[in-house]
């Protein structure tokens, strides 16, 4: 846990901001859950449960034009990067008035032009593309911009892993790249994804700035998120972030995840960083019980009045799509 | 006089030039120029701008993605086409599907090394195109002229959508035009390359001149035959072709590629489904026979279509 240093004041109003955003986070999700169980959501629900603390510490140290490419697991970083309860059920619901218009659905949504990219579904892929656009910057002359993604122990194992973090070092770009080591690939465990001991070992193979973090603790996550962003906006290259947790959840909400190991549920690991955090308000005296619950009546209404809001809007019509993949006009009917 | 390779070079110095957006990323591009010397001293012409990949066709492709998303014009080097399947995900699954998710545009130009030349065997001789014209939200180029190498390859990067670039490496140093031209004709149009009488070949890359030669020979035989490059396969612009064939009413495509599922598959299609009642015979495709590129020059040589192979298959069209 964190030291008695910050625990101090001075962190208050953004351990505030985090974790409010987390427990919107964390209330949205249990709506898309229930939304799903209900047969309302077409296609999967994927929720970040338990990595609220990690996710929101990378979106709430971002600024306004930086780079931010989430993952599934991140609706808490990304609704501390600008993203909305309206835009996320929309998408989700496939509404026609969602970023992604129906075409593209639940975790896959983003608004590239304004630098939140919108990942595909192939892990590791965003890295490359992240250090692109932060190339891009550079080319303009932009500095102190930082680009962050987030990937799971799993994306580790992938070729575009390797490729893009490596790129990324020999171009010395302001990239932060965070994993959420949350011990299961879908259903594999760690030691059926790498043989290293230690996924940070990785950093020095790569040439870039590592961190650990207990990601079951929000103070942790904001101080060293805190750091590895300042340290990639000042120049000092890559910064890969290691956060380790326990996925809460299935991998989307059609698996049971009775797979995984009763031992790491009860092991520090497995604690819920949202309740870790409840906890250290409460015991800071900066939060009671009932404003804690007040808060959570409020997000829950927020989420609720949404949810009924989008359900009533139009999904996208078939009859008015162009049905054109590029846009360049000449190929109109190609 | 001025080469393919040559002409390719020259548009990329051009767009340099003329558009601050553009940057070249590649493997072996910068001082060293590139493994064919396409980017030949262009690292000093635009310091900062050509710039060396790690060995990373995947990177490499994500990198113009992203680029491209902040608003610049990347244009990326494989080191041969065969190599972009190493890039493929970024190419058909990122960059092919960006416009259609978010309405941002993915303007990138990813340039293939393509076809064989004697000796490359199976990795370095590949046609790829038709693996990228399968996939929607690509435009891809199959440039069979100098002209067509340089006033594409500007017309590429001005181009919204991600370009694959299929240069074939056959015609690098073969093939010269005495100038470079000062319009080039639409990239997205196929073009009547040879007018004749009797039938229609229908093709595109290298391949363009084994038909001219074959069309040479067929002379001796009495017959005119006219020539249709397609210039850019997807789209497929298929109004040169059809014409063509309602003045013929015989059509054989070819193509250096493979035969399943092809672009001289789809051409087939297309006049099979649009022009029936044009046609005299049945339509032909004649490809590449359907195994690796064998390394050999014998081998290779009888695995392409060549002008002797291409007047053979003619002759039996006329025939039918």
């Amino acid at each position: 846990m964190s030291s008695a240093n910050e625990r101090s004041g001075s962190q208050r109003p953004k351990y505030l901001k985090a974790y409010r955003t987390m427990l919107m986070a964390r209330v949205l999700e249990e709506k898309l859950a229930s939304l799903y169980r209900a047969g309302l959501i077409k296609g999967g629900v994927f929720l970040g449960r338990g990595q609220e603390a990690l996710s929101v510490s990378v979106g709430i140290n971002l600024r306004k034009g930086d780079i931010f490419a989430p993952l599934i697991r991140d609706q808490a970083g990304r609704m501390a990067f600008g993203d909305s309860v309206l835009d996320t059920l929309r998408t989700y619901l496939g509404s026609q008035l969602g970023s992604m218009r129906g075409r593209d659905g639940n975790i896959h949504r983003g608004r590239p032009r304004e630098g939140y990219y919108a990942m595909i579904s192939h892990l590791g892929a965003m890295i490359p593309v992240v250090a692109g656009g932060l190339m891009a910057r550079r080319f303009r002359g932009e500095t102190g911009v930082v680009g962050a993604t987030c990937l799971g122990d799993g994306g580790t194992s992938t070729g575009a892993f390797h490729e893009g973090i490596n790129v990324a070092a020999v171009e010395k770009l302001p990239l932060v790249l965070v994993i959420a080591n949350n011990q299961y690939a879908y259903s594999t465990p760690n030691q059926r994804q790498f043989a290293c001991k230690d996924l940070l070992d990785k950093a020095a193979g790569y040439g870039v700035a590592g961190h650990r973090v207990d990601a079951t603790d929000l103070a942790d996550c904001l101080k060293v998120m805190g750091t590895a962003i300042d340290l990639a906006r000042r120049g000092g290259g890559p910064q890969l972030v290691i956060g380790d947790l326990l996925r809460l959840v299935g991998h989307g909400e059609h698996d049971d995840a009775a797979y995984v190991d009763p031992r790491l549920k009860s092991a520090p690991l497995g604690r819920d960083c949202l309740r870790t955090s409840e906890e250290f308000l409460m015991s800071n005296g900066w939060v009671s019980a009932e404003q804690i619950a007040r808060w959570r009546a409020e997000a829950k209404n927020e989420v609720d009045v949404t949810a009924a809001k989008v359900q009533r809007e139009p999904p996208p019509d078939p009859a008015e799509e162009d049905w054109k993949a590029v846009s360049t006009l000449a190929e109109a009917e190609a | 006089m001025i080469t393919y390779l040559e002409a390719i070079r020259s548009a990329l110095a051009k767009v340099l030039a003329d558009d601050p957006r553009v940057f070249l990323y590649g493997q072996d591009i910068g001082s060293f120029g590139g493994a064919f010397k396409a980017t030949k001293n262009l690292a000093v012409e635009f310091p900062g701008r050509v710039l060396d990949s790690p060995l990373s066709e995947d990177a490499i492709v994500g990198v113009a993605i992203g680029a491209a998303i902040e608003g610049m014009r990347p244009v990326v080097e494989m080191q041969f086409a065969d190599f972009s399947v190493c890039g493929f995900n970024q190419i058909v699954n990122h960059a092919a599907t960006l416009f259609y998710r978010t309405e941002v545009p993915c303007p990138i130009v990813v340039r293939l090394p393509s076809g064989g030349t004697p000796g490359s065997g199976p990795f370095h001789s590949q046609s790829m195109e038709a693996l990228y014209a399968h996939c929607p939200g690509l435009i891809v180029m199959t440039p069979g002229t100098v002209e067509d190498a340089f006033s594409m390859l500007i017309e590429a990067v001005a181009i919204d959508d991600p370009v694959l670039f299929c240069e074939h490496k056959f015609l690098y140093n073969h093939l010269k035009a005495d100038r470079l031209p000062d319009f080039g004709m639409p990239a997205l149009k196929s073009r009547l390359a040879r007018q004749g009488r009797d039938a229609t070949i229908v093709t595109y890359g290298a391949m363009l001149h084994e038909s001219f030669a074959a069309a040479d020979e067929l002379v001796e035989d009495g017959y005119e035959i006219e020539i249709v490059d397609l210039r850019t396969v997807k789209p497929l612009d298929t109004d040169v072709v059809l014409a063509s064939v309602a003045r013929t009413g015989r059509m054989l495509c070819v193509s250096e590629a493979w035969p399943w599922g092809g672009v001289a598959a789809e051409v087939v299609a297309r006049v099979t489904a649009e022009g029936f009642g044009l046609l005299d015979a049945p339509p032909q495709r004649l490809n590449a026979k359907d195994t690796p590129v064998p390394y050999h020059p014998d081998l290779w040589t009888a695995h392409r279509p060549t002008a002797s192979a291409i007047a053979s298959a003619m002759r039996r069209l006329l025939e039918m």
